[in-house]
Parts: C-alpha cells; structure tokens; sequence
C-alpha cells in the first residue's frame, strides 16, 4: 500500500516503473502467504518482470517525466471526493461478505470440493491449478492464448504504422 | 476483534482499489494511467485470492499428510486474468506510443491543445 502511494507521488516515471516492479514482488509474496504459490509465480515472472520491461521500452520512446501538476487544485478535490465515497461505500459493502478464511462460505461449498478431490485420481497430476488450468478447463486457456494473440497482433498493427522508425522495439512475448 | 481482523483483507482491496481508481482520474498522464489500472487490477486479484484461502489451508497441491487445501479454481481464474491482463497493458501502452509519435505528447492537457489547434487535417509528428 505505501509502495502504491509512492508511485502516485512519484513524477519521475522511471522510478515509478521500478517501484512497481517491487510492488508486483510484494504482492507475489502475499500470494504466497495466501497458498497461491502458482498465482505468485505469474506474478514475479508477468508483473514484476515482462511489464517492467513493457513499461521501461515506452519510456525510452516517450518522455521519461510527467509533467508538473498545474495548480487546479479544484480538479484534485473533485477527484478525490468521488474516490472517498466510493471507497467508503465499498468499504461498507465489505461487511456483507463472508468472514476471511472459513470453510462455509459459498466458494468453499460449492464445486471447488469436488475438484479437490477428484482432481488426482481423474488426471494424475498432483498440481490441481495446473489440471483445472490445462485439462478441465483447456478450452478456455486455448481463448485465452487467442486473446494473447490478438494484443499481440494489435500491438504490431499500432507501431507498425509508420515502419521508418520504431517496429520491432516494442515487444513480443 | 475477530471481526476487524477478518475484514482486514477486503479493506486492503478497497484501499488499494481506490488508489488506483484516483491516479486514473486525476493523473493525466498516460503512462501514470495505466499503472492506475493496474494497480486497480491487482486489487481484484487480492480479493479473488483472498476468497478462496481457507484457514490452515494449504497450498493446492496433492501431498501426503495434507489435509485441507485453499480452493484452486480462484487461483486458476486469476493466473488467467493476470496473463490477460498483461496483454491488455502491452495493447494501452502501444496506444501511447502511437499517440507520441502523432502528437508529440501522452499528456491529457497538451494532447487537447494540440488537438484544438489543428482540428481539420491529421497532425503531423511535433516532437
């Protein structure tokens, strides 16, 4: 949270980007500590690794700081005004949720059980986030490698506009 | 206390939900912006997450002498969301990368300057 709020404060981009990278290190821990480990792993190697480096090849293309706030302070209350109740009513919404971390809630009841325990005897492989991922649900990741596709090809359709001088810098995962 | 401490996670998600949602307001930016949406994206995450561990639940993966497991299926969800996620950044930053090179700027306020001095025909590249 404080690392988010730096990078709000932060007017040199470059840090910024750094700090998130850490930010994306912290919350793969977290992920950890919330028996995520395969979640954690995409994070480190996605969030702290291939969009650090996202974000650092823009900057080298674009300007490496923001521009100084202008003195529109009125602009900033609006803003934060609207964020405020928004984030108290969420805030209030909260205590309908079920308590963190007990056995009865509804995503606990429901058919997360079943594939807990059928997951090994139905596919033999011990990693149950892998199974669901790649053969329960492998129709899906094929969508998802499909959108990953399409960004793909939209990034190439946006930089290669004008080929004199930036294609190919960008990216290709 | 039980309660305050039970809610702790979700108050996190909407602390941090909430800054996000204002760098993308109030920042004009466009990098600055798309850090805003991913900061509000990994919010969302923590919340999936957050609603599938279970206390002294472990790791979801088959071992002996385990008993309980944190449900997987929010795991796979968001291991999803976040490679999807990523692409969707690549896409937003391509954009401004464009933006640059037509406009010379990623800021929101000189892009509307540059935008209501030449109205009629296509800017040329100002940088």
């Amino acid at each position: 949270m404080l690392v988010a709020i730096a990078i709000v404060r932060l007017r040199d981009l470059f840090a910024a980007a750094m700090l998130f990278a850490i930010y994306s290190l912290l919350s793969a821990a977290l992920f950890v500590v919330l028996d995520a480990g395969d979640v954690a792993l995409t994070e480190a190697a996605v969030g702290a690794g291939i969009s650090t480096i996202l974000v650092l090849a823009v900057l080298t293309l674009t300007e490496r700081y923001e521009a100084p706030i202008k003195k529109s302070a009125h602009h900033d209350r609006w803003a934060m005004l609207v964020v405020g109740v928004t984030g108290a009513l969420l805030i209030y919404a909260t205590f309908d949720l079920p308590q963190f971390g007990s056995p009865t809630t509804p995503v606990q009841t429901h058919v997360g059980g079943h594939y807990i325990a059928q997951t090994y005897a139905d596919m033999g492989i011990p990693n149950m986030v892998a199974a669901v991922l790649a053969s329960y649900r492998s129709i899906d990741t094929l969508g998802e490698g499909f959108v990953i596709l399409t960004a793909g090809l939209a990034v190439y359709a946006l930089l290669s506009v004008r080929p004199k001088k930036y294609q190919g810098k960008h990216r290709d995962e | 206390m039980s309660t305050v401490l039970s809610f702790f996670n979700y108050w996190v998600v909407v602390v941090l939900m909430m800054i996000g949602f204002y760098v993308v307001i109030a920042r004009g930016n466009m990098i600055k912006k798309v850090m805003g949406l991913t900061l509000f994206q990994t919010s969302v995450f923590f919340m999936f997450i957050s609603a599938g561990k279970v206390a002294g639940g472990a790791t979801p993966i088959v071992r002996a002498g385990v008993e309980v497991y944190s449900n997987p299926l929010p795991h796979v969800l968001i291991l999803t969301a976040i490679v999807v996620g990523v692409a969707t950044t690549a896409v937003a930053l391509a954009l401004a990368v464009r933006i640059n090179e037509s406009f010379g700027t990623i800021e929101d306020d000189t892009l509307q300057d540059a935008l209501l001095e030449e109205p009629s025909d296509r800017p040329e590249d100002t940088a």
